[in-house]
């Protein structure tokens, strides 16, 4: 699970959609991982007003990224490109559980990989 | 991996009854059994779907709803996608051991996405799987709630991808044809090399199957029947618009209707 899917993610829970709380998803017990990949400048250019700053200001706070700015930076340095790089790609949670500020439910990380599926008396 | 009790040549066809348990016995377990061998056979991305995620700007990010072992997440690098499937969470683990992108568990209709954030979405031989007319429009109609609103002109919304299963098929080896029956049970053949493969680090709670206790000494070839809906000329269309879409383009590409869609302005489509 890379931290830039985490911006994007919310309860899947119906009930929750609309509620603030139910986003972004909270980790708890993460296991984190990096993995080096190359750095696509372009890429992180377009993909940076795209973001939900607060939201990833508070993911990053929670996983103990104290250096990222709370305000979105309006021109990228080279520095700050390269550290949103290893935060919105390169960083993995492997292990963990994401939970929901509005219900409660917590969704399992297992070998990086999230699951969603609800049980039956919550679809 | 042994056999489990999901249907085979031995059972007979059953009738859709537009639940998500049968989704669960005539889909879902048998994409979890064929998931190595189905995988091995799916590797030449489309030329429509191939076509659609290259001409999405750079820094797009988008979602492949159904995305199997995850064949289109590499097609263009430039672009974010995050992947989902729930019919097979060893499909999900080929898929998610393609790095630059993202991939997991989730069900198409319980998506975990704030409504209104993506530029793009795919989703490619998935929504033939569900059961009832219903259900199919509600899954047309969560794709179009993941995808940013047009503005007051109509522009600049995001797009939707959906690509299904035809009825008119003539020249296919199946040779369907308009007027033949819409709901099908489609045989996969499992090769034997593929059946002892070991995919199957039962992932978290994804599956509900048991083992079936009568398992075979030496496996065999075994034939596995899923359920699809055929759709008929136009019918994705008019799924589209009665999920409060709007058909942008739409053609027939070997075998299967594909449809490009956005939401419609206004109220949010969920
Ligand atoms: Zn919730």
């Amino acid at each position: 699970m890379k931290i830039l899917t985490t911006n994007y993610l919310a309860c899947a829970v119906k009930t929750c959609k609309s509620e603030p709380a139910a986003f972004p998803l909270h980790f708890k017990d993460a296991e984190l991982a990096r993995e080096e990949l190359e750095l696509n400048p372009e890429f992180i250019k377009n993909v940076l007003p795209r973001i939900d700053w607060p939201a990833l200001a508070q993911t990053a706070a929670e996983l103990g990224f104290t250096t990222l700015p709370s305000q979105k930076p309006e021109n990228l340095d080279e520095q700050t490109m390269k550290d949103l790089h290893t935060l919105l790609m390169e960083t993995q949670v492997m292990e963990g559980k994401l939970v929901c500020g509005n219900c409660g439910y917590e969704y399992n990380i297992k070998e990086g990989i999230a699951n969603f599926l609800l049980p039956n008396h919550l679809v | 991996m042994p056999p489990l009790p999901v249907p085979t040549a031995q059972d007979g066809p059953h009738a859709p009854d537009g639940s998500e348990e049968y989704e669960t016995r005539h889909v879902h377990q048998v994409y979890e059994h064929i998931a190595s061998h189905f995988s091995a056979t799916r590797f030449k991305p489309w030329p429509i779907v191939e076509r659609f995620l290259n001409d999405r700007p750079t820094g797009s990010v988008g979602l492949d709803i159904g995305c199997g072992n995850g064949k289109y997440l590499t097609v263009n690098p430039n672009i974010y996608m995050v992947g989902s499937d729930r019919r097979s969470s060893n499909l999900v683990r080929i898929a998610h051991d393609r790095k630059i992108q993202d991939s997991f568990v989730a069900d198409a209709l319980d998506l975990p996405h704030p409504n209104t954030r993506f530029d793009f979405a795919i989703s490619i031989a998935v929504i033939h799987h569900f059961s009832s007319p219903e259900r199919r429009v509600e899954a047309v109609r969560r794709i179009l709630a993941t995808l940013k609103r047009p503005n007051a002109a109509g522009e600049n919304g995001g797009q939707a991808l959906i690509y299904v299963w035809a009825l008119e098929q003539k020249s296919s080896r199946r040779g369907w044809s308009e007027g033949d029956p819409q709901d099908v049970f489609v045989p996969w053949v499992m090769g034997k090399q593929y059946m002892a493969s070991p995919a199957s680090n039962e992932p978290t709670g994804t599956s509900s199957c048991q083992e079936d206790k009568e398992q075979q000494e030496t496996p065999k070839e075994v034939t596995y029947q899923r359920y699809y809906h055929l759709y008929r000329k136009s019918e994705l269309n008019d799924d589209v618009v009665k999920a409060g879409g709007v058909v942008i383009e739409s053609g027939y590409e070997r075998d299967n209707w594909w449809v490009i869609c956005s939401p419609s302005g206004g109220n949010p489509a969920a």
